[in-house]
């Protein structure tokens, strides 16, 4: 959830002590199916949980994880997500590098990461289990697909015995359940072959969550008849595997309790609410830029892991006057986007690291036309491929200094998957106000995670309207009247945005230096130091927020993150708090420029810690801007921090 | 009405008569004296007025090399951008602005060693783009290297014994990325390239004309024996669209098809062959005798040089496409309504 810091909902978040009380209560959900007597089993309420949903790339995991997530969303908890998947499209079944999982984490309060441990595994194999049993405590909730526990499948991940009877899992509660056996008899009827039947199987383990945690299922019926809208009988199919979950759950001796999470009502601010992930929000900020500087979208992009959502997105909203051209290689992609914004569209180019190396030209030559463009950015594991599914904030340099020359851009940095959207409308206000390339650097972590996302109204939006040049903007001295692309705004040192189309305004830009004013060709050594030192200040100037600090305690230490380590400093901040140690927070969203404010944010403490998914890319910066000792923490596995494991490392930067 | 007539409408017409001075910027022209740009410009800025679009709706977009300095003496919109990438830009302008005429102008370095790849997508595509193609066979910006369309054993500073790359036909090159108007035509031939720029302008879609441009400082001459008068005379196969293609002194040589492989020869007319002597059609469907025509040119010799329009083929234009999906999607959908997208999906109220 993205409310602030210091929100009176305060809460551990993922601590190990979170309370959880024992109090049964009736139950108060029953399934779509009009299924009654859950009544009679224990029903207790937690106040938060962490699922880990686990199979093969094949299993349909993310789906399974996507649909329990609408359903929590729906019920209104607080969640945050982390869909974790191979690059490989169906790697080799049953392997470990096959493995899928979706980890959920939903409570009845504020909350902030996907979690650090899973409470409850679904492993839908034995790679699953195996893969994962590493990240599960013991004392958690295990549901195995027990037909999969099969010689084969095991000797496949170096299991000689079975980890179900070899005693391995002791200290874990352990459910065995014929996942495929059962989903195959409850589909008997369907006259579906085997194999069809069995691809049901994720609905079933959905179906048996569902009741566990007593979630709403009017949803995912109604989804999966939507979705198999022209084959009714798989729908059919797999909400009959759904339900049947459910009542299994519901029958079975082994299932004697159940759990409910109550909805996180005090967590939210009155509202409409949906979930949506990084991407998608993303993508809505971006219609919402264009609709508000009243300026057609033009998207230009080549797909690109974990990018690729945000081209699909806004090429499902054409009725919004948006165009999206799928290029034949990067460099054209964002060609065609400055191309576009020259002729005045709100131009866009989407793409991952390796996709922001081809481009950096392109960047450089929009830094010197002057026109705006948004390079959105979305980090994933690096150098070259690297991680194409994992996510990284290694590209920040990439992003303030990969190009040719001294070609400074501003960098604007979401913090949360909602926050995709506001950060997106603030990187095309500094585009179009300023008239340079932005680049909006989210990362595949945001971009795939989810969180529930208040809807604002559309009033509530920035107006971003722009004027286009019309006539001349300068007199020369035998009083003719003249266009002159390059005469600036004294206040925010942007050029004319002149398009064709414009009579009298006819002018050329090109990349070579220009004439300050007149934009001719010039080659003066004067004026290129000039221009350089302009196109600087310029983008120096750009008006951006005060950074704010959360620090209730008076503390001497500082946590300084950007981006999309904000959920995790902030649930290891709680905990610190909670045990009684004081540590300040702030979170950067602009990174180029930093606040005016950062240099005297950064004086105030004795210590300034930072932690980042890279080798320590803005402590560099930090140090080379302020002359600060930044302290860097940092990981670079390809997985967001964990809060508990950044709550030792602050603590440790704290008493050291 | 054609397509071209109905795209071209889609730019305003200037309101009062154009000369060509109106289309020269007050920018100093910087080639080589005696570059054979020179004639191209003054071609480009005679053939305007004719065209008559309002000067403001016209844009020049080049990449980098001598004749991409070309934009900054047009009196028009103009983008001299980076190296190879002007196809690229211009079809974000071209599909973003159909009100616009928008002209790249690139040369056998940008457009087909560094930019190869977006010059064969912007044709595949038809992007509503005229492509004026300089090529002079040598890097003249770099001082003198060999080029992709360089001969085949070419001595430059970069090939001391000699340049290893076979080169590119740049006719054959578009016609095989499916270009739908395919031309050629030579600097120094003021009326056949003002012809040529013509039938180009009014083609809706992607229009590629290769200009042969003598760059006088590193390849000088490179394309003489397309000019010489007498040694033109062989060299030189004037393509016009239903005339029989006949060349030579007083037409006595002739392209004919080979029925045993289906390729084109040249051969001497006789009373005998005369009726087999190839009649051209730029707007055959197949581009296959397209093809075979551009392939007659010898690439050491430029002996049988085909010049003109090859290829004229009327297909869907990219803009149009774009712009029709556009439309179709306000029809299904109805014209987009932000709060409601954002407010998709499944919701649920908290109350305060």
């Amino acid at each position: 959830m993205t409310s602030q810091v210091s929100s009176p909902a305060e809460q551990a978040d993922g601590a190990d002590d979170a309370s959880e009380s024992d109090r049964a209560v009736g139950d108060q959900r029953a399934p779509a199916s009009g299924q009654e007597g859950a009544g009679e089993k224990e029903v207790r309420r937690l106040d938060r949980v962490i699922i880990r949903f686990a199979g093969d790339s094949g299993d349909g995991m993310q789906l399974t994880g996507d649909r329990f997530t609408s359903e929590t969303a729906s019920f209104g908890n607080d969640l945050s997500t982390l869909p974790n998947f191979p690059a490989e499209i169906r790697a080799p079944a049953g392997t470990l590098p096959g493995v899928s999982s979706f980890q959920l984490h939903f409570a009845d309060h504020d909350i902030l990461t996907p979690g650090d441990a899973p409470n409850v595994l679904v492993a839908m194999n034995p790679a699953a289990l195996k893969a994962n049993i590493g990240d599960v405590p013991r004392g958690a909730e295990i549901i195995v697909n027990t037909d999969e526990f099969t010689k084969r499948p095991m000797a496949k991940v170096g299991y000689l015995t079975s980890p179900l009877e070899d005693g391995s899992l002791d200290g874990y509660q352990v459910h065995p359940v014929p996942l495929t056996t059962l989903t195959i008899e409850a589909l008997k009827e369907f006259g579906l072959s085997r194999k069809e039947a069995e691809r049901s199987k994720n609905m079933f383990a959905l179906g048996l969550l569902s009741w566990m945690y007593h979630r709403p299922t009017e949803g995912t019926e109604k989804f999966l008849r939507a979705k198999f809208a022209k084959k009714p009988q798989i729908a059919e199919a797999n909400v009959a595997a759904f339900r049947a979950g459910w009542n299994f759950g519901e029958t079975t001796e082994d299932f004697a309790v159940s759990y409910e999470v109550a909805p996180a009502g005090a967590a939210f601010p009155a509202g409409t609410y949906r979930n949506i992930s990084g991407n998608l929000a993303l993508s809505y900020g971006l219609i919402a830029a264009g609709h508000q500087a009243d300026l057609p979208l033009y998207l230009g992009s080549y797909p690109i892991t974990p990018a690729s959502d945000i081209l699909h997105e806004l090429s499902r909203h054409k009725n919004f006057g948006v165009r999206t051209f799928q290029a034949e290689d990067e460099i054209a992609a964002i060609g065609a986007a400055l191309g576009a914004a020259f002729g005045g569209s709100l131009a866009v180019t989407t793409t991952s690291g390796p996709g922001v190396a081809l481009k950096s030209e392109t960047i450089g030559l929009a830094v010197s036309l002057e026109l705006p463009l948004l390079v959105v950015a979305i980090q994933r594991g690096g150098p070259s491929t690297g991680l194409p599914t994992k996510t990284e904030q290694a590209d920040l340099l990439q992003a303030m200094y990969g190009r040719n020359g001294e070609a400074p851009v501003p960098v604007v940095a979401p913090r949360t998957p909602a926050d995709c959207f506001d950060a997106a409308l603030e990187a095309a206000r500094i585009a179009l106000t300023y008239r340079t390339p932005v680049f909006l650097l989210s990362d595949g972590y945001l971009a795939n995670g989810s969180e529930p996302w208040r809807i604002p109204e559309t009033d509530e939006l920035p107006d971003l309207r722009v004027r286009f040049a019309t006539g001349p903007n300068h007199e020369l001295a035998d009083g003719t009247e003249v266009f002159w692309p390059y005469k600036r705004d004294p206040r925010t040192l942007a050029r004319p945005w002149a398009v064709p189309g414009t009579p009298g305004l006819e002018h050329r830009i090109g990349g070579i230096e220009k004439q300050d004013g007149t934009g001719n060709i010039s080659y003066d050594p004067a004026n290129h130091d000039f221009m350089v030192r302009t196109r600087q200040a310029k983008i120096d100037g750009i008006q951006v927020p005060d950074l704010t600090v959360d620090d209730p305690d008076g503390a001497r230490t500082l946590v300084l993150g950007w981006g999309s380590t904000y959920g995790p400093i902030t649930a290891a901040v709680r905990r610190l708090r909670k045990a009684g140690t004081p540590i300040a927070q702030a979170h950067l969203r602009h990174i180029n420029p930093f606040p005016r404010n950062l240099g005297e944010v950064l004086g105030r403490y004795d210590k300034v810690v930072v932690p980042e998914m890279n080798l320590g890319q803005l402590a560099t910066l930090l140090r080379a801007k302020y002359l600060v000792d930044a302290h860097s923490y940092n990981q670079v596995n390809g997985m967001p921090f964990k809060a508990e494991q950044l709550a030792t490392a602050l603590k440790e930067a704290i008493d050291v | 009405m054609s397509d071209a007539n109905e795209l071209l409408t889609l730019v305003p017409k200037a309101e009062a008569k154009q000369s060509m001075k109106d289309f020269k910027s007050d920018q100093e022209v910087r080639w080589c004296p005696g570059c054979g740009d020179y004639a191209v410009l003054a071609a480009v800025q005679g053939f305007m007025p004719e065209l008559g679009l309002a000067k403001e709706n016209i844009v020049f977009v080049s990449g980098i090399g001598c004749s991409s300095r070309f934009p900054y003496y047009m009196n028009t919109y103009g983008m001299h951008s980076i190296h190879g990438r002007a196809p690229a830009i211009a079809t974000g302008l071209a599909t973003s602005r159909r009100d616009l005429s928008v002209w790249v102008v690139t040369g056998d370095g940008d457009a087909l060693s560094i930019g190869g790849n977006h010059l064969i997508h912007a044709l595949r595509r038809n992007v509503n783009l005229k492509i004026l193609l300089f090529n002079n066979r040598i890097y003249g910006l770099t001082k003198g290297q060999y080029s992709p369309t360089s001969e085949l054993g070419k001595i430059t500073k970069s090939t001391p014994m000699g340049s290893l790359d076979a080169p590119f036909n740049p006719v054959s090159l578009a016609i095989g990325a499916e270009a739908s108007f395919v031309a050629r035509t030579v600097d120094s031939d003021r009326k056949h390239l003002t012809e040529v720029l013509r039938q180009a302008a009014d083609h809706p879609g992607t229009a590629l004309v290769e200009i042969y441009q003598n760059c006088n400082i590193f390849n000088d001459g490179a394309f003489e024996v397309l000019k010489d008068k007498e040694k033109a005379e062989e060299a030189v196969i004037r393509l016009e669209h239903g005339q029989p293609i006949r060349f030579g002194v007083e037409g006595k040589k002739g392209v004919v098809r080979d029925p045993a492989t289906g390729d084109l020869e040249v051969v001497a007319v006789t009373p005998e062959n005369e009726s087999r002597i190839l009649v051209h059609d730029a707007h055959a469907t197949s581009p296959t005798t397209a093809f075979a025509l551009s392939r007659l040119a010898d690439p050491d010799t430029l002996h049988h040089t085909p010049i003109g329009v090859l290829r004229s083929v009327e297909r869907p234009v990219y803009d149009t496409l774009m712009a029709d999906q556009l439309d179709a999607a306000v029809e299904r959908q109805g014209k987009g309504d932000l709060a409601a997208m954002l407010a998709g999906g499944d919701t649920w109220t908290v109350v305060g």
